[in-house]
């Protein structure tokens, strides 16, 4: 079967710090492949890396053939993402933040009309999709992000902790319905995540990285089988330490806590 | 081309569905033109410089363009906040269609609202001279606005936060206000002052608006048109290089 990611010797410093020390892996197409690893572990830096919107310091990355730091616009149209924190527009609604997301990726309007009504009614936001986003809980805002990363029919799908904050219904929804795309119409499904329990049950291998290095890699039950342990979540422990880490607060937290002061109570 | 009209859409429409922001951003230049316009009025008219209110209003109508501008420049930071600008970087666009959609969004709220507070100087008793001159000052205005669109988009690609934001306001923005001729002219400043006032691109801007509306040129109309039209076009292709180069 076709590689639709491969990873090759992948490094990312940012100065002294190593994010991503020569990590290498393969996902083939059809495929769910979980990136797991403690915070601050460099999963964020690798899914910037292969989505083209970070330029890495050495190594070679190929999504569905092609090389995200020469051929962006194709690795572009190749994937959908839904990101960490959230990337829509409060001030439009959920039909505008749709409609916008299927202009950019020229998806032509017929289908886009369709598409976006299948989709939002998909995720249970149909009678609320012309209200602007502003107004949505994190768990609606979580839902519409998943729907639009669907809307231009990706061959690879991209999840930085997708599931965060949604309760187990949402949850369980949209991973049978992620499984389901992965099975029947072969898309290639890269996510991360913190929950082992859905990283066992979804995904057919996963890579646990720390400290930018992938320490193991493989199938959840070899996981399981090699640290002689009952579950992922003791394995990922047996595999990576007890030690909670501390990541750094970069620029974007500190100016996240100002406009919370700022614009009185946060939006989020 | 799609893209860049539907980023730009998106501008607008944000610009309309915020009425704090449109009624917010007129304080200012409101205050200014009532403060200014009638405080120093007779003073004016007694040293032989005529009607100050039309002297005055281009510069308060430049301004209001100048801040908006510069304002829908730097709300790229806010978009990186907030999470949408992922959304466009990661789509199968060049960065230079998404850069122009937001420079002319950007552009166009700003010219709307000098638009409002053209309307506002009017009713403070500004007259337009000539109204075949009209379209002349709508392309001046425009011409501000792409500029300070492309100012405040270089600051907006290359801050990480808005913690420079009051530096860029009060050591930038507000000298380039105070000493473009906006509210005084250039007849009778010290040397380095006047040396100041050539160097501001928006000195050319507030004397083309105003000699559209007035017909008195401080520079000329040739210069004007020249200087800001060149400014503007390297200002856009500045703020699109910086712009293309943000990694998230």
């Amino acid at each position: 079967m076709a590689e639709m990611i491969a990873v090759h010797d992948l490094v990312k410093n940012y100065g002294e710090f190593c994010a991503v020390n020569h990590i290498s892996f393969t996902v083939a197409e059809g495929k769910i492949f979980g990136f797991l690893g403690p915070n601050g572990a460099g999963k964020t830096t690798t899914i910037k890396m292969l989505t083209t919107v970070l330029d890495p310091t050495s190594g070679k990355i190929l999504v569905n053939g092609h090389d995200p730091t020469r051929d962006q616009k194709q690795v572009r149209r190749s994937f959908g993402i839904v990101f960490q924190d959230p990337s829509l527009d409060d001030e439009l609604t959920a039909y505008e933040n749709m409609d916008l997301h299927g202009i950019l990726y020229g998806v032509p309007h017929a289908e886009r009309v369709k598409r976006i009504d299948m989709l939002v009614d998909f995720v249970g936001l149909g009678d609320r999709k012309k209200d602007l986003v502003k107004t949505y809980s994190g768990g609606m805002k979580r839902r519409l992000e998943v729907a639009r990363a669907l809307l231009h029919n990706p061959r690879i799908l991209f999840l930085d902790e997708p599931t965060i904050g949604l309760d187990p219904q949402t949850r369980n929804h949209i991973w049978s319905y992620i499984q389901q795309l992965s099975k029947e119409e072969g898309v290639t499904v890269f996510f991360t995540t913190h929950y082992m329990d859905e990283a066992d049950r979804v995904a057919g291998d996963v890579a646990v990285i720390d400290h930018g290095k992938i320490v193991a890699q493989g199938a959840p039950a070899e996981l399981k089988e090699r640290t002689k342990c009952a579950n992922l979540e003791d394995a990922f422990i047996a595999l990576t330490g007890h030690a909670i880490r501390e990541e750094e607060a970069n620029a974007m937290d500190r100016m996240r806590m100002m406009g919370r002061a700022w614009r009185g109570g946060g939006r989020r | 081309m799609k893209a860049i009209y539907i980023l730009c859409m998106r501008q607008l429409k944000r610009y309309v569905r915020s009425p704090a922001r449109i009624i917010g951003s007129l304080g200012q230049p409101l205050l200014f033109l009532v403060a200014l316009g009638f405080g120093f009025r007779s003073m004016f008219a007694k040293a032989g410089g005529g009607n100050y209110i039309n002297f005055l209003s281009p510069g308060i109508i430049s301004m209001a363009i100048l801040f908006n501008a510069v304002f829908s420049g730097i709300e790229i930071i806010w978009d990186r906040q907030f999470g949408f600008l992922k959304e466009t970087l990661v789509a199968p666009v060049s960065r230079l269609e998404i850069v122009f959609g937001r420079m002319l969004g950007g552009a166009i709220v700003a010219m709307a609202q000098g638009t409002v507070v053209l309307v506002i100087c009017v009713i403070a008793g500004f007259r337009i001279q000539n109204s075949l001159l009209v379209p002349l000052a709508i392309l001046f205005m425009f011409l501000i606005a792409l500029l300070f669109t492309g100012i405040g988009t270089v600051f907006g690609s290359v801050l990480q936060d808005m913690q420079g934001f009051p530096l860029i306001i009060n050591f930038l923005i507000m000298p380039l206000f105070f000493f473009s001729g906006a509210i005084f002219s250039a007849d009778g400043l010290p040397k380095a002052l006047k040396f100041a006032l050539r160097l501001n691109p928006l000195s050319y801007g507030v004397d083309g608006l105003r000699g559209a509306c007035s017909s008195v040129y401080a520079y000329g109309l040739a210069t004007d048109l020249i200087v800001v039209t060149l400014l503007t076009a390297i200002l856009l292709g500045v703020g699109s290089y910086f712009f293309s180069k943000i990694q998230l």
